[in-house]
């Protein structure tokens, strides 16, 4: 089998790595070789998450640059500053939804508008999936499963070695009980938005 | 149940590296374990304490988070002494600190197993610097094992228990922040039997080491290499691969690179790899017959040449004339931002498996067609997004105070922790860090070499761990500076760890809490004054006082930190909005703190009621009187 590398990316308290460590967790239930790879430290006070997970034959933890196969981001400009990890062929999901850094509320730095992200990464590359995350968590009555719903984008573009239903059966069994349903929901609407 | 306590084998479970090593460790039935917390180490003993707390019943070892490493490692030693099996964690800094009794324990030896994790940290993720600490092994001649991801992590802290009692030794076991936060799966072995206590059984002739017992020991420490070395050669972590003509050694995650790599190329029929997972000592006879075997070798290591210049010496001493290569010696990398990609393997930065490929192709005149790259050329440039003390952090509260007091001229040497952030903009109050510690004791150099004004900054778990030493010779030597400290009730930068000057009722642990305040005046502090950091007026009274006062003075600055509160002592409270009428458009708010939870709207200021927490310090700062609390729903 050939190699899959996925690359989330995402800003502290957005639980890009409970979608990366679930996915592999998935595909552990589903009889495939992953591997997941994380940051923590530094990064997780507001900073940039980044985390990946690599299906079928590669060992390595890591995904270089250009090696991305899927880049999912959580936030429009955090896409751009990934993007030196993905090459032509790469597909790139982004929710639009902005989430500005303090260098932008201090006058540091300017925010480019979300349509101009978006319009850059269709420029460059021809699959790009580009929709309202948040507005979808918060349809399922949960504002923080912005993290269900990219990986439910993800399953909706990709066709993935592991079924929906043992990514929503370990959603289900590994959340919070309380936010469990509102955590499938949010996957469905993921999955839709991105099919 | 956690999984992690499953008592059968079989399974396999994904798990994170750390994880991986704490089952390693109770399927060894490990007894007893010491630390001080680190990136990339905390999950480790982060773990052991939870599995204690959640499951006492269950769990069968005794945990402690030590104030330091040095601390951790003599009390770990003095458990292996005592014949039961220890495990002693640290990140590679940590080292360090623990290198003091690191380097004579190695002569006395254990009685039951012991291991020693050093968790390096290559392209510094959160560290001050990114030695390597494969030296420490040679430095001290314990054994080394390095294990290349989390399963293999599991196996070789298992085999380390084995290893050390077998030789009468600790063994020192290596990751790389890409062992300890990797995920994969890894099979489980049966838990294994806890020997929980023990009798220290006197014998001064090896555990007193004055000189003459020591120059025996000395002599038993080099046996116990040739011992060592005689396993390394026989080990199955020493393993080599495919065949060929062509030859790389390797280790660590490195060899994970290289396996893809030589996949990628297609050159499985070329390349024999050699995969060193028991890396010291090295296994000197079957690394001698690899060399012979093939016409060229390159050597894949992170960080230093240590394998490099070991093969070199070995080819040197055997006569064996095969070409070796590695890192480009003296050749340094343009920038650190393109940690990613020098094109060549050089001492600094993490490898990454593209870099790995590439060099591997040129070395052996391999080729591969890269992905084909995008130009960013045009990209709209991304805000950056540096990590900054969340809203509410009472840090940011004492730091404004402090400016206000000291403004930019006075020195500020600072510390290690969430505080350190205090370095970027607008808050701008840390001039000098070194290492843990370092706050205080450099703060005496500063001020006598220049007679500036100094004011530094400790955080309290920082202040237990490496502070106390250093204020205690401050006294003595009359310094004169006023010395911040930081207390938050917690060690918060690693994951809210616990340490002395925790509230131990509140968390639930039966450890003895150690007030501060009563502690730095028993250390002869003639001026110690507490504030709380949110009463933005009086703390500012107390800190222009502990300023003007001629000799070292303390101010103990001291608020919970909000995410550790969250957990243990739940409180809410109501947060703050800009009144439209009555915000002017100075930003003084924004301009001099920078709470994330705060932006600018129409030339206002606004705060984000899902990330204030009712701080108010921003409400102190408007000289408008703008901000005020929501009013409560009612
Ligand atoms: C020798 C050494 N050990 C451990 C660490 C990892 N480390 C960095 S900061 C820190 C503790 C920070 O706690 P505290 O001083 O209370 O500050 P806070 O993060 O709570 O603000 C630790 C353990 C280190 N950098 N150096
Ligand atoms: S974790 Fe606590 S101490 Fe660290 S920045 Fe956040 S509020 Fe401050």
């Amino acid at each position: 089998m050939s190699t899959q590398r996925i690359v989330f990316v995402g800003v502290g308290g957005q639980g890009n790595l409970l979608a990366s460590n679930l996915l592999g967790q998935a595909a552990l239930a589903a009889g495939q070789h992953v591997v997941v790879s994380e940051i923590h430290g530094m990064a997780q006070r507001g900073g940039v998450v980044e985390s990946a997970v690599i299906l079928g034959d590669a060992t390595s933890p890591i995904v270089s640059n250009g090696e991305a196969d899927v880049l999912v981001s959580f936030e429009p400009v955090e896409a751009l500053r990934l993007l030196n990890k993905v090459n032509k062929d790469s597909l790139v999901i982004t929710n639009t939804r902005p989430l500005p850094p303090f260098t932008v509320a201090i006058g540091a730095a300017s925010y480019p508008a979300p349509e101009e992200s978006v319009a850059f990464l269709k420029k460059k590359l021809d699959k790009v999936i580009a929709f309202d995350g948040q507005s979808l968590a918060e349809e399922a009555k949960n504002p923080l499963s912005l993290n269900m719903v990219m990986l439910g984008a993800l399953f909706g573009a990709v066709d993935l070695p592991i079924d929906v239903k043992t990514m929503k059966k370990i959603i289900r069994t590994q959340t919070k009980k309380r936010f469990a349903a509102a955590n499938v929901l949010a996957f469905d609407l993921g999955y839709k938005a991105a099919a | 149940m956690d999984v992690l306590l499953t008592p059968s084998g079989g399974k396999e479970h994904l798990l994170l590296g750390n994880e991986a090593i704490v089952r390693g460790a109770l399927e060894a039935g490990m007894a007893f374990a010491t630390c001080y917390p680190g990136t990339p180490s905390s999950e480790v003993p982060d773990t052991l304490y939870r599995l204690r707390k959640q499951f006492p019943n269950k769990v069968k070892y005794y945990f402690e988070y030590s104030t330091n490493e040095k601390v951790a490692l003599e009390c770990a030693a003095g458990a292996a002494a005592s014949g039961v099996r220890t495990l002693c964690t640290m990140k590679h800094v940590g080292v360090n600190v623990a290198a003091d009794p690191l380097m004579t324990l190695a002569y006395v030896g254990v009685n039951a197993g012991m291991v020693i994790l050093t968790a390096d940290d290559p392209s510094l993720f959160s560290s001050q610097n990114e030695q390597d600490n494969r030296y420490y092994a040679r430095l001290s001649g314990l054994p080394m094992l390095e294990p290349c991801g989390p399963a293999e992590a599991k196996e070789m802290t298992s085999y380390c228990f084995e290893l050390s009692e077998e030789l009468g030794s600790p063994v020192m076991i290596r990751t790389t922040t890409r062992v300890n936060h990797a995920r994969e799966a890894v099979p489980f072995v049966k838990l294994g039997k806890v020997k929980q206590t023990s009798k220290f059984k006197k014998n001064p002739m090896q555990y007193v080491t004055v000189p003459a017992v020591s120059r025996n020991l000395h002599l038993r420490l080099l046996n116990i290499y040739n011992q060592a070395q005689a396993i390394s050669e026989q080990s199955p972590y020493n393993q080599i691969v495919g065949k060929g003509k062509l030859g790389i050694i390797t280790s660590g995650v490195a060899a994970n690179y290289v396996m893809d790599a030589v996949g990628d190329l297609g050159a499985k029929s070329k390349i024999k790899v050699f995969k060193l997972g028991f890396t010291y000592p090295l296994p000197e006879k079957k690394i001698a017959r690899f060399l012979k075997s093939v016409d060229k070798v390159l050597i894949v290591e992170e960080l230093e040449p240590i394998l490099e210049e070991a093969v070199k010496a070995l080819a040197q001493e055997k006569g064996i004339s095969v070409e070796i290569v590695g890192k480009v010696a003296g050749k340094v990398p343009a920038k650190s931002v393109d940690i990613e990609a020098p094109g060549f393997f050089s001492r600094a930065f993490e490898y990454n498996p593209r870099l790995v490929r590439e060099v591997i192709a040129k070395t052996f005149g391999l080729k591969f067609t890269e992905p084909a790259e995008i130009s960013l050329a045009g990209m709209p440039t991304p805000p950056g997004r540096p990590p900054n003390l969340c809203p509410g952090c009472p840090h940011r509260a004492t730091y404004f105070a402090v400016k206000e007091v000291a403004g930019d001229e006075a020195i500020y040497p600072t510390d290690i922790g969430c505080y350190t952030l205090g370095v970027l903009p607008p808050i701008k109050a840390a001039d000098f860090l070194i290492c843990m510690g370092s706050s205080v004791s450099s703060s005496g150099g500063i001020s006598r070499a220049t007679g500036q004004k100094v004011v530094s900054f400790i955080g309290d778990s920082t202040f237990f761990h490496s502070g106390i030493t250093g204020l205690v010779n401050a006294v003595h030597n009359n310094h004169n500076f006023t010395l911040v400290v930081l207390d938050n009730g917690t060690t918060a930068m690693t994951g809210h760890q616990p340490h002395p000057g925790v509230n131990t009722e509140a968390i639930g642990d039966a450890t003895t809490h150690i007030p501060l305040e009563p502690l730095i005046k028993g250390l002869g502090v003639q001026h110690v004054v507490t504030i709380k950091p949110f009463k933005v007026r009086a703390a500012k009274k107390a800190i222009e006082e502990a300023i003007a006062f001629e000799g070292v003075s303390v101010v103990i600055s001291q608020e919970l930190c909000p995410l550790f509160a969250r957990r243990v002592a739940p409180t809410t409270k109501r947060v703050f909005q800009v009144v439209e009428d009555k915000c002017k458009g100075h930003l003084d708010c924004i301009k001099k703190v920078a709470c994330p939870a705060m932006f600018v709207e129409n030339g206002q200021a606004r705060i984000n009621p899902l990330q204030c927490i009712g701080c108010a310090l921003c409400a102190q700062i408007c000289p408008e009187n703008a901000i005020l609390p929501v009013k409560a729903k009612g």
